[in-house]
């Protein structure tokens, strides 16, 4: 009753609270995504365009592009299978592997990377193995493969759980009865459900792992042309002092992340009308 | 199909929810198990549909064993309570799913699901996803879905459970002209009397895992062969009483009764309508309420020395004059019904209404 008065006639005090809470978002959130836009923009598509040119450039926007979509790929299948076995198995010990799951989320990413960094660097028999039979993980593509799943584990995992477990145990007896099979009572009642969450959730990982620093920083070994990826790029640019080569490729790994923000968005809200 | 079931038993943990249970269903019948929640009816249900297994015990489809036959070779039809419709898959494909999985091909599956939707009447849905159906339409879907297949046995858990009370009362009804026309052998599970004596042919009253009576609803109605039976099918007082000969004492009350039962203590059964009760001074009990509903009367008393029992009557009936709270009347019994005083104790059970 009083929220309808109110929305119909704000007070003064309401007024004031409500511009000063447009005002927050926008100093936080609006005004620096357009003040990197227009820096990045200011020269003209044409500067943009010669910044990407750069060979370095374009190596690390691909060395990220490429690992990303792996860790995309592997977190949604393997995501989505873990999800399954905590909660179809009541494997022992699952209260411990679940607050493992999180514990990613928790860990400072640049602690991550050093994490992958001690197991396997050469300071270990693992890492020193590995690199003797020429298949080193640290200063190499497969550390920032590690890393990037690390820092985004939870991610589908987390998605798709609360879907199977909302998912009517007689639905799948039902299919059973009737004659499916294992497969097809996946495909008629899992696939649908679970699949759209953790493609939105896959997405949301790729996201994240494009703009990934932290993790990265220490296990990659940043060298150009290698192991050099976009956001460690863009921060050495700003160190040697040519920020417009940087604000080039971080105006476009954003406008990448606001695109699959969106596209994630968009299949979530799917989800949504069709529970409705 | 003749369903035979042998010395049927299931845990769970300590919980017994089967116990020894054994029972025929003829071909082509619809049978009722009747018993409150808990009871292990619907696990009953489950382990003939292949969806539970029996700790022990046999399950026979005519003659042939069907105890160790996975779900998916049973031939059975499954109507779960909540419908369990797969949500992504319109009405039509929900309904041709089972025909789908056995790569019936196309137009015939097609043929069938067309058949189905006339049956049901839910032709002109068949477009539409479960979401967009109300209750009743779901659960026509659901019995669509398992009947597609020609089942040699349809399994119906608490069929009408979800739906509202007025719908349920016509799907009732559809259920048994439905099965009257399709003829397959049926099983259904309920907690509601009413819908089992409705609906079925059999009753089969299910308590604490086991099968307390397997009778026509009339046998059942008439001829409750236990106290819980007795209780759980319509309003009834249950009175101590010591027993002499044919005949219970309660208090000031007395009733010849039927049923063996050795003298000494016993519960005396009477339901609220075979009573008689008339105003008469001294009489043996006193009225406390006097309540009307539709074209029934319940008239509440005290008996001396024995507790309070309900009466009911046709509104017009002329035994009612001058009954008002207060008065004081005699009572006859018409029927009543005695059990041994040990097999379970005089307050109301769960499900006794």
């Amino acid at each position: 009753m009083t929220s309808t008065a109110h929305a119909l006639a704000p007070n003064r005090a309401e007024r004031l609270v409500r511009s000063a809470v447009v005002l927050y978002i926008a100093l936080l959130v609006a005004v620096p995504l357009l003040a990197l836009l227009s820096f990045g923009l200011s020269g003209g598509t044409h500067a943009l365009v010669e910044a990407l040119r750069s060979p370095v450039a374009r190596s690390a926007l691909w060395l990220t592009v490429w690992t990303s979509s792996v860790v995309a790929v592997l977190n949604t299948l393997l995501g989505t299978a873990t999800a399954w076995v905590l909660v179809r198995y009541k494997l022992p010990g699952r209260a411990v592997l679940s607050a493992l799951i999180d514990l990613p989320l928790a860990i400072p990413t640049l602690v991550a990377g050093l994490m992958l960094a001690v197991l396997y660097g050469p300071l270990t028999w693992l890492g020193h193995g590995l690199e003797a039979r020429g298949m080193p993980i640290i200063f190499a593509p497969p550390g920032i493969v590690l890393a990037l799943m690390f820092v985004t584990l939870p991610f589908v995992i987390r998605a798709v759980e609360p879907v199977l477990l909302e998912i009517d145990p007689a639905e799948e007896e039902a299919a059973r009865i009737l004659g499916a099979g294992p497969l097809r009572t996946f495909q008629t009642v899992f696939l649908p459900a679970i699949g759209p969450a953790a493609l939105s959730a896959g997405i949301r990982s790729l996201g994240r792992a494009l703009g990934e620093f932290g993790a990265i920083v220490i296990v990659a070994g940043n060298i150009p042309f290698r192991t050099l990826t976009a956001p460690v790029y863009i921060f050495g640019e700003i160190e040697s002092g040519t920020p417009r080569a940087a604000a080039a490729v971080s105006v476009l790994l954003l406008l990448l992340a606001l695109a699959l923000h969106g596209l994630a968005g968009f299949i979530e809200r799917r989800i949504g009308a069709r529970h409705a | 199909m003749k369903i035979r079931v042998e010395h049927l038993s299931k845990r769970f943990g300590s919980f017994v929810a089967v116990d020894d249970v054994s029972f025929e269903v003829a071909d082509g019948s619809l049978v009722a198990l009747l018993g409150p929640s808990g009871s292990g009816k619907s696990t009953l249900l489950r382990i003939l549909a292949g969806l539970e297994s029996a700790d022990s015990g046999q399950v026979w489809f005519d003659d042939e064993s069907a105890t160790d036959l996975h779900t998916r070779m049973r031939g059975v039809g499954f109507v779960f309570q909540h419908y369990a419709l797969f949500r992504h898959l319109t009405v039509e494909r929900n309904i041709g799913f089972g025909l789908d999985v056995r790569g019936v091909d196309k137009a015939s599956v097609r043929r069938k699901v067309k058949e189905l939707l006339a049956l049901t009447g839910l032709s002109g849905l068949e477009d539409r996803y479960p979401s967009q159906l109300s209750g009743g339409q779901r659960q026509r879907v659901a019995l669509a879905r398992a009947l597609a297949p020609e089942p040699k046995l349809l399994l119906l858990d608490e069929p009408f459970g979800a739906v509202d009370a007025k719908v349920r009362e016509e799907l009732r009804q559809w259920l048994r002209r439905l099965h009257d026309e399709v003829g397959v052998t049926s099983i259904f599970v309920t907690h509601d009397q009413e819908e089992a004596f409705a609906v079925s042919d059999r009753v089969l009253v299910v308590h604490r895992g086991r099968i307390e009576q397997n009778g026509t609803p009339m046998e059942i109605l008439d001829n409750p062969a236990t106290e819980f039976v007795a209780r759980f099918v319509g309003e009834v007082n249950v009175l101590p009483a010591s027993l002499r000969g044919d005949t219970a004492h309660s208090g000031a009350l007395q009733a010849k009764v039927s049923g063996e039962v050795p003298a000494g203590l016993a519960h005396l059964v009477i339901r609220s309508y075979d009573l008689k009760l008339w105003r008469e001074d001294p009489g043996v009990a006193t009225v406390q309420r006097v309540v009307t509903f539709g074209d029934r009367v319940r008239v509440q008393a005290l008996v001396d020395g024995a507790g309070p029992i309900v009466a009911q009557f046709p509104r017009r009936s002329s035994l009612l004059k001058n009954i008002v709270p207060g008065s004081r009347v005699q009572i006859e019994v018409t029927t009543a019904r005695a059990y041994p005083a040990e097999t379970s104790s005089l307050h109301p059970m769960a499900a006794a209404q």
